[in-house]
């Protein structure tokens, strides 16, 4: 288990990544990676049982985890090179010809840490359903983890996943959601309302946690608590409430930075909010 | 002409059935789902044998196309099984996605493509999936022919290490494949040996254009007949030596004109070996009601059908060789 402390300065050092990498090519998604910087740093450093290298894609025993909302890869990207997938200075590649490090993340280049490509939105849960039921049949006691947008859950495939899961009791998941409200057009509750998501998803028979999904101590205490509720014959699901663009105050409180870089004067601007930690790439 | 015989006709769809029992027994991580149809694609004796290795998953195909993607993530060899219609058009991102871009050992299993479904009616009876799935990179496209064929197919694509896309059908057909017969993919079965014209066809309509090459031969016309069951990667190899003999092809198959075997035989022809060619297809347009033999008579779709597709073809290789 890591301190408050080193997960703090992993934190600072990933927000550090994501709006370099971005800024470095002029694309990229910063507002849903920021939002989503605790959560990553807690589930890669103090919850997940996983071993980066060798890197195998088929995750026997060991926690794995699937992206589903895609572009937030400068996150993962940032994440899982500082968890000992791929080297760090690989994170300069971003978006660029030739790349492992692909706009939104794909198995196809071969990048170690990612076990399926996403990007066109509500694919990844029946995904990690399907390594889930494999890990059932396998006697693969570890669990399967993913992540999706709130936005993307107006995708209706969430939804025959989310059937599925419940009918079926795949109870080895723990799915989380970014619930930031904002999507590329606005407000969720402006573009289309999703509504009540704890009275949707209890409805169709998933176990529902709520947390701050920008508290580093909630974090770790709610991803505990859903551990400690598996494989008890329902699927497991964290609402968890963030803030697009946290950690860089300029691009907090909106949706405008869910898909467009910082310009040099924003960069080092963002760069003096998140100090360096562990080194730069 | 060489004979071929047969002693009964049965569904392609059964021979599939068949295949995946064995498969089940074969290897352990073999796994199946289904949507809602699980009779029709005849994979109850699967589901009975193995009910731990069985996934009903409803109605509901993107999530199962996503599900088989999660299973290979644990070595497992998924078989998805519902229609044509609904393995590919309905679910066209999913498989790009999860399963195509990310290289994942599925097999899609297709049952009822083309006409041949019948009275069900045009919704159901996709004419433009062969094209689909063909232009998906890393996509293997195979269409057997009778119920042996599909059975062999069924075993094959299990060994095999990558997406597969298998197409097969409703009706009854005649059985006249080896029960014993390799399925290599990608290797094409020589039917027949002839000098006139070749005679490519995929599916249900190999057993026509057997039927045309006995026509044929009693005119006096002889056919090379190729049943080309796998159709990407295509048997390049196949194609260009008929076609060095006969300088001419028809191509047959339950699809639309566009995008189906007739357009991947015209690539290889138009880069090697242009050549005059005609199309046995469906003109680019819906299919409707009816029983199978109906429909197929009314789309142009038999061996009839091929016989004169030969003698315009043949017309027109004489008119450039004049």
């Amino acid at each position: 288990m890591s301190d408050l402390i080193t997960l703090q300065r992993i934190t600072t050092q990933v927000r550090r990544d994501i709006v370099r990498m971005v800024h470095a090519v002029q694309s990229g998604h910063p507002g849903g990676s920021l939002g989503c910087t605790e959560f990553f740093t807690v589930l890669y450093n103090d919850i997940m049982q996983h071993h980066p290298s060798p890197w195998d894609m088929n995750g026997k025993d060991q926690d794995i985890f699937f992206l589903s909302n895609g572009h937030i890869s400068p996150v993962f990207y940032s994440t899982l090179a500082r968890s000992g997938y791929f080297p760090v200075n690989e994170l300069a590649t971003f978006r660029k010809l030739n790349t492992r490090l692909q706009g939104h993340p794909t198995t196809h280049e071969g990048l170690p840490g990612v076990r399926i490509s996403s990007g066109s939105l509500g694919q990844g849960l029946s995904a990690a359903i399907g390594a889930s039921l494999a890990k059932k049949l396998n006697n693969d006691t570890n669990l399967v983890y993913v992540l999706m947008g709130d936005g993307e859950l107006q995708e209706g495939q969430v939804w025959e996943a989310c059937m599925f899961a419940a009918a079926k009791k795949v109870d080895n998941i723990i799915a989380t959601i970014d619930v930031n409200g904002q999507q590329i057009d606005g407000a969720t509750k402006d573009v289309l309302n999703i509504g009540d998501l704890r009275a949707k998803w209890e409805a169709f028979g998933w176990v529902v946690l709520d947390t701050n999904g920008n508290d580093i101590t909630l974090l770790q205490s709610t991803l505990k608590k859903a551990k400690s509720l598996t494989g008890q014959g329902k699927p497991i699901i964290i609402l968890m409430k963030t803030e697009m663009g946290n950690g860089v105050d300029f691009m907090m409180h909106s949706h405008k930075w869910h898909g467009i870089p910082p310009n040099d004067e924003q960069l080092q601007n963002a760069l003096s909010q998140n100090e360096e930690t562990l080194g730069d790439y | 002409m060489k004979k071929y015989t047969y002693t009964e006709k049965k569904d392609t769809r059964s021979g599939f059935g068949a295949g995946l029992l064995e498969v089940g027994r074969k290897n352990k991580n073999a796994i199946a789902l289904c949507a809602d149809l699980t009779g029709s694609l005849k994979m109850d004796a699967f589901a009975k044998e193995f009910p731990d290795r069985f996934i009903q998953v409803g109605i509901a195909e993107a999530n199962m196309m996503g599900i088989a993607a999660g299973l290979t993530i644990g070595g497992k060899i998924p078989f998805t099984g519902t229609f044509a219609n609904f393995s590919t058009g309905r679910v066209y991102d999913q498989i790009r996605q999860s399963i195509a871009y990310s290289n994942k050992n599925v097999k899609i299993c297709a049952s009822h493509a083309g006409l041949t479904l019948g009275e069900d009616g045009a919704t159901h009876q996709i004419l433009e999936d062969i094209g689909l799935m063909r232009m998906l990179p890393g996509m293997v496209v195979i269409n057997p022919c009778d119920y042996n064929q599909t059975k062999a197919a069924t075993v094959a694509i299990a060994d095999y290490v990558g997406p597969v896309y298998l197409r097969f059908g409703r009706p009854t057909v005649p059985n006249f494949t080896p029960a014993d017969q390799t399925f290599e993919i990608g290797k094409a079965v020589h039917l027949n040996e002839g000098t006139d014209v070749t005679i490519i066809a995929t599916g249900h309509l190999v057993w026509q254009a057997i039927l045309a090459g006995e026509e044929l031969a009693a005119k006096g016309i002889s056919a090379d007949i190729i049943n080309i069951h796998t159709i990407k990667p295509i048997d390049e190899s196949a194609i260009l030596t008929s076609l060095a003999k006969t300088r001419c092809v028809v191509t047959a198959e339950e699809h639309n004109k566009f995008g189906g075997l007739g357009d991947a035989v015209a690539q290889v022809l138009a880069v090697h070996m242009p050549s005059p060619q005609e199309y046995v297809a469906v003109n680019d347009s819906f299919g409707e009601s009816g029983t199978p033999d109906e429909l197929m008579t009314k789309y142009g779709l038999d061996a009839k059908n091929i016989v004169e597709a030969v003698e315009r073809v043949m017309a027109r290789k004489e008119s450039i060789h004049a």
